[in-house]
């Protein structure tokens, strides 16, 4: 086969070296995964860096092979296997999750190994018998099970709503070796495929953006998942998408429990839109204000903006302020569609603020609290909303209102 | 008053604490919240759920 996937030479800690093409993690398994360097667009969530799609093969005495890729990228993955070994050899598929990113492949794979069997919960199961509408076979495993494959038995922890109802990670105890699926990812597509290779800076930011747009709204599930997982003796976390964990677990971990519990910065976020600039003027105001009062402010225009990118500054902010005219007696649009989406990640922690300008009725102000009046944030004591065109004294009293803001939580204990 | 579980997802209903933040009081018993009330952690509907053995 061409070496068109190739990735580079790495020799790893217990001396196993890499070929071109095929990467392996531990002595007999390997990254069988797809690169998806195009990726901009995953349902609605900005991918600046591209993804991979994470396949992981072990070689033993049952032939066993972790979550598969997207259908579109199933010759990239069969590629890989067959480097390594026949794939018709493959005994059992784990899928730990239902998702297609992940069992998009397993159709066409099952097309050349009719008598594999797939591995799976209860509840993953059931949704791939309703994606894929096939019989396969199938070998259904409670949380704590386990499956002996030859030298490694094999152990599958359920971890519901992180972040679907099936969600299940494999553990392989004799290898040190943790396969989250989905828990732990980042969008990043990389020839590199270790955590050594990549900016730490650049990890964080596409883990944090992974967690607050998919994981966010099951901090409490998140919590139990981390206390189960951190009872079992691990030296390497290899999720579904992106670089694996070697030798910053202990970093990514610490910001799993700070993001699970809904820890926050001492910072503001102002998210915004504006028809003839008003509200922009108080959004502007209302940003000099926070800074004055020595708290770290970022403004984000929901017309330039993208959602999922906010979303990850949300999960970091304590405050967040949100500005919009009134438009047909309600906000923007754009504010309404960002909303929905904010309400639907469920953030915790937060102190609310709602400002804005109108020319007669005024409404959005209320709309936009009606809203998010679910997430049971604390909110400052009125909302702002300006007639027309905020004068002097409006901007200074917006400014005003955020020095006030900006010093209550500044003087709050807690994180810097 | 028996406690219910989320099939979908495996959250608890414990009736003594009830789902205040989705206007179910504490001391609700199961059978006695609306028939609108989903699973706050999942979203699934009341049908979804089983006694707690």
């Amino acid at each position: 086969m061409s070496s068109m996937w190739s990735t580079k030479i790495r020799i790893l800690k217990k001396g196993v070296k890499n070929t071109l093409k095929k990467v392996q993690l531990k002595q007999e398994i390997y990254w069988v995964g797809a690169i998806d360097w195009d990726l901009r667009n995953f349902h609605g969530y900005l991918t600046p860096r591209g993804s991979t799609y994470n396949s992981y093969l072990i070689i033993d005495k049952k032939i066993t092979l972790v979550d598969t890729v997207k259908h579109y990228k199933y010759d990239e993955m069969i590629s890989r296997i067959n480097e390594i070994i026949d794939p018709k050899k493959i005994d059992y598929i784990i899928s730990n999750h239902v998702e297609m990113d992940h069992s998009g492949s397993i159709p066409k794979l099952l097309e050349i190994c009719p008598n594999a069997t797939i591995v799976t919960s209860t509840r993953g199961e059931k949704g791939l018998k309703k994606h894929y509408k096939k019989d396969y076979n199938y070998k259904v495993v409670n949380s704590g099970e386990t499956l002996n494959i030859g030298k490694r038995t094999l152990h599958f922890v359920h971890i519901p709503m992180v972040h679907w109802p099936d969600s299940m990670v494999t553990y392989i105890p004799e290898d040190k070796l943790l396969l989250p699926n989905d828990a732990f990812g980042q969008h990043i597509a990389s020839s590199e495929r270790f955590d050594d290779e990549i900016d730490w800076g650049i990890l964080k930011e596409e883990a944090a953006k992974y967690y607050a747009n998919i994981v966010m709204p099951y901090g409490d599930q998140v919590v139990k998942a981390l206390d189960v997982l951190g009872k079992l003796d691990i030296d390497m976390i290899a999720p579904s998408h992106g670089i694996i964990w070697e030798t910053k677990i202990p970093d990514i971990i610490k910001e799993y429990k700070k993001w699970a519990k809904y820890e926050t910065e001492k910072s503001a976020l102002i998210v915004y839109d504006s028809m003839w600039g008003s509200t922009e003027k108080l959004a502007y105001s209302l940003a000099e204000g926070f800074e004055e009062s020595g708290i770290q402010v970022s403004i984000r225009n929901l017309k330039t903006t993208h959602i999922s990118d906010i979303i990850t500054d949300v999960l970091k902010a304590n405050i967040i302020a949100l500005g919009s005219p009134t438009i047909n007696n309600t906000m923007l649009p754009t504010m309404g569609g960002f909303l929905t989406y904010l309400v639907g990640l469920r953030p915790r922690n937060k102190i609310g603020f709602i400002f804005g300008s109108y020319g007669w009725g005024g409404q959005a102000l209320g709309e936009i609290r009606k809203m998010i009046d679910k997430l049971s944030w604390d909110y400052y004591k009125e909302n702002y909303n300006v007639n027309y065109v905020p004068d002097e004294k409006n901007l200074e009293e917006i400014k005003e209102i955020g020095k006030d803001l900006g010093k209550k939580i500044k003087n709050k204990g807690g994180k810097k | 008053m028996d406690k219910y579980v989320c099939d979908v997802c495996g959250y608890e209903y414990d009736p003594e604490k009830g789902d205040p933040d989705n206007g179910v009081e504490p001391g609700t018993a199961f059978e006695d919240i609306q028939d609108d009330w989903v699973c706050p952690v999942c979203g699934a509907p009341k049908s979804e759920f089983s006694k707690k053995e």
